[in-house]
């Protein structure tokens, strides 16, 4: 057994570094400065840019020449990302963000953790196009989810956000790291018809295979502008508004290859538990408290947050109550999969400016019973 | 050759200097013989960005003012002296992502910014930008702008670009281009013309060359003999789990229990390294550990704390709120940990004997813990913690202290002899 202390920062920094990105783009920012400093140990090419509107430009030009770039913040500096973040999107870039949640609004409190970007990353794009969303809850995590951002970002040429927070990312813990499986590169294969390349061309799976800038043989064009097929700006024609109604439609339609949860259901039982990221672990102690209780309770932890899998809905459906525990007051996660205005029959365990505690998770299953 | 350029009609207004650039280009790249295939052209927002579909290079069209910026990823990327990268951008893009071209400029990365300063937003209506020359007439304001321009070529060359000019936009500007094609690392040429649109409509009667020749920005060229943009190839580790040091655990049976644990002193004085130490020695006990440090931003003043779990269970959701054992080392501990120790009704309170005794509905152990030395102090307090409590031996703290590689800046020996082992 390989006992070590870690933290979340240096596993993923790791594991997306096995997976293939080989980039990364920095720019300071508590509480995701732990994976600024591993990137400068690990990456390849690891390069501090002077702001985070940089940082995503930088970016996108290393992905269209081939690579794949990563980079972490937090909502400050992601909050100025989110134009760029746009054009990676729209030009169909490859790149990973990892956002590491901490107390907002605004610049709020760097060193305490929180959930509260949910509502932010579901709109984040303009036009209400939805990017994959990962969201960790423990190491293994780190380590799979890491990887599978590279992977997944490549195959869907799309930039992916791996969403976590400052407790996931800074606080050390013991872990045998004979856990952690072996991990392979991406291998990316771009495009080698015989025919001109078109750059929004989608082969079967909606998705267009990739040329980088580099190309000898073919042009590539990139476009952030609507654009059809070849890349040429347009104003609403036709085939550009087909590219953005594919664009809209291609995190969605192979989100089943993305779709990341545990669930621990118990037969008979009437409640479910639902968390994600770092408060999945208090969930996780309050369904084996519940339990001992004589209670029975399942759980659903979430790790595909976006697009919100239709799964999800298979299995809460299945219940008469659920109770969504997740850092942030204002049900973030619960009013996206059940809308404003929230059911009877789903209760929020919230809380900011610390953890959601097991016993508050407890509190909600059982006092209404 | 397959020209640079797929049609002479290009998508511009009659007498606009943008289709200068666009034919100046194609024929300066054409004279250095270099096949579209091999230059990607980075354009913006604005008029200049329409040229992308009359060109057989590689295009790439991004947000306003942010092309410099996405042009230097691509010039990261490729790393590859036999590609241009060109970027073309207006005065108002130039302004909004001036920090773009300054880091490239200081960078001095391998690209060449074409600027097409028209002296006004020409997509939007015609207002004056950063780089609309005073006394320019412009939709807003009508009579004239009242503020000075940047001076785009100083800014740049005071940052190390390799080359820099300005030139007036008129006639075949191809050797200019060529030129600053020519330039291994960063090359901006500012090409100042005279909207057609708007500038010609608002500016009746003034020709181009005065306007350059009175706006206090004359044309000319700058260099620096710097060396381009070099990739950077630094050592690097291949594996940072492989980096990691492995704590050997013990075969002894491990008790059961599970405790939250805030030690809380000064900055600068361990604090952060002795709660490690505790947490390797737990482990190597055989326990699960969670450890989190706290401190304020000016991280060499003030409090510093570490929160720990320590659980034959693994540390799920590091719940800390309430401490079972809150070890205090110094005032400034005191005051950070003070609310939360009134809060505690049971569990234990080991304080330096120099502190006054908060309330509380703990056990309190008050010990002289400074008599270490303010360094040692945090350390030393942990020993005495486990020394009372015996949840985990005192030598696995000091095997902790060799097998993590402290036992240099940890005085052993003295910490040995106060605790009696």
């Amino acid at each position: 057994m390989k006992k070590v202390l870690i933290d979340g920062s240096c596993i993923v920094t790791e594991a997306m570094a096995r997976a293939g990105a080989d980039a990364f783009i920095g720019y300071p920012i508590t509480p995701a400065n732990l994976l600024y400093q591993y990137a400068g140990r690990r990456f390849p090419l690891m390069i501090p840019a002077p702001d985070e509107i940089t940082v995503v430009q930088w970016m996108s030009g290393l992905s269209a020449c081939g690579r794949i770039p990563a980079t972490a913040t937090s909502f400050p500096g992601f909050a100025l990302m989110l134009e760029s973040i746009n054009m990676a999107f729209m030009m169909e870039l490859p790149m990973i963000i990892i956002l590491v949640q901490r107390l907002g609004p605004a610049t709020g409190t760097a060193t305490c953790g929180a959930q509260g970007d949910i509502t932010l990353l579901r709109g984040m794009i303009s036009g209400g196009h939805q990017l994959p969303v990962l969201c960790p809850s423990g190491f293994t995590d780190c380590w799979k989810l890491g990887a599978l951002s590279v992977s997944i970002s490549a195959g869907l040429r799309s930039p992916v956000i791996f969403l976590t927070s400052k407790e996931m990312m800074m606080t050390v813990r013991s872990f045998d790291t004979d856990k952690l499986g072996i991990l392979k590169p991406v291998k990316r294969v771009f495009y080698q018809g015989d025919d001109p390349y078109k750059s929004y061309q989608p082969a079967e799976n909606g998705i267009p295979p990739f040329l980088p800038v580099t190309s000898s043989r073919w042009q590539v064009r990139l476009n952030a502008s609507t654009h059809d097929n070849e890349g040429i700006l347009q104003h609403s024609t036709p085939g550009a508004l087909d590219n953005t109604r594919r664009l809209d439609q291609k995190a969605v339609s192979r989100l089943p290859e993305y779709t990341f949860f545990d669930l621990d259901e118990q037969d008979g039982a009437c409640t479910i538990i639902m968390s994600y990221g770092i408060t999945s672990a208090a969930a996780g102690e309050a369904v084996a408290a519940i339990r001992k209780r004589g209670i029975r309770v399942s759980l659903l932890v979430a790790k595909t947050l976006f697009p919100v899998p239709d799964k999800y809905y298979e299995i809460l459906d299945r219940y008469e109550r659920v109770v969504i525990a997740e850092e942030n007051i204002n049900a973030q996660y619960a009013r996206i999969l059940f809308g404003a205005r929230l059911p009877e029959r789903v209760i929020v365990a919230g809380s900011i400016g610390k953890m959601v505690r097991r016993d508050e998770i407890i509190k909600k299953v059982i006092s209404p019973l | 050759m397959k020209p640079i350029l797929n049609s002479p009609d290009l998508p511009y207004c009659r007498g606009c200097g943008h289709s200068l650039i666009a034919k100046g280009t194609a024929k300066a790249l054409e004279a250095l013989g270099i096949q579209p295939a091999d230059v990607i052209i980075v354009t913006d927002i604005g008029c200049h960005g329409i040229i992308d579909r009359c060109l057989n290079t590689h295009t790439v069209h991004g947000l306003h003012g942010r092309s410099v910026a996405l042009g230097a990823g691509i010039a990261m990327g490729l790393d590859n002296p036999d590609k241009e990268v060109i970027v073309f951008i207006g005065d108002g893009g130039s302004t909004i992502g001036l920090q773009h071209i300054l880091e490239a400029a200081r960078l001095n990365l391998d690209m060449t910014v074409v600027v097409h300063n028209n002296m006004l937003y020409g997509m939007t209506g015609g207002q004056s930008s950063g780089l609309t020359p005073r006394d320019f007439k412009t939709v807003f304001p009508e009579s004239g702008n009242p503020y000075e321009s940047y001076d785009l070529c100083a800014l740049l060359v005071s940052q190390g670009a390799a080359r820099v000019s300005r030139i007036a936009g008129t006639g075949d500007l191809s050797s200019h281009l060529q030129e600053a094609l020519s330039v291994r690392g960063f090359s901006l040429i500012e090409v100042v013309e005279v909207c057609p649109g708007y500038g010609v409509k608002f500016n009746p009667g003034r020709n181009l060359r005065e306007i350059i020749a009175t706006s206090g920005k004359p044309a000319g060229k700058w260099e620096n003999q710097r060396e381009s943009f070099v990739y950077p190839r630094g050592t690097k580790t291949e594996d940072l789990l492989g980096d990691l040091r492995f704590i050997d655990q013990t075969n002894d049976p491990v008790a059961p229990f599970s405790l939250a644990l805030v030690l809380s002193g000064s900055a600068g004085e361990g604090v952060q390294v002795a709660a490690r130490l505790l947490a390797c020695a737990a482990v190597g006990a055989g326990y699960h550990v969670a450890l989190k440090g706290n401190y304020p931003v000016t991280v060499g003043v003030g409090f510093s704390s570490a929160e720990l779990v320590i659980s034959d269970r693994p540390a799920g959701s590091h719940d800390t709120e309430i401490p079972g054992v809150v070890v205090v080392t110094s005032g400034d501990g005191l005051s950070h940990i003070r609310k939360r120790i009134a809060g505690m009704k049971k569990g234990m309170l080991f304080i330096d004997s120099s502190l006054p005794v908060p309330e509380t509905g703990s056990d309190i152990y008050s010990h002289d813990f400074r008599s270490a030395g303010a360094r040692s102090a945090s350390l030393y307090a942990l020993l005495v913690f486990l020394k009372t409590t015996g949840y985990i031996p005192v030598e696995a703290v000091f095997r902790a202290i060799r097998d993590q590689g402290y036992d240099k800046k940890v005085q052993t020996g003295r910490l040995r002899s106060l605790i009696g082992c």
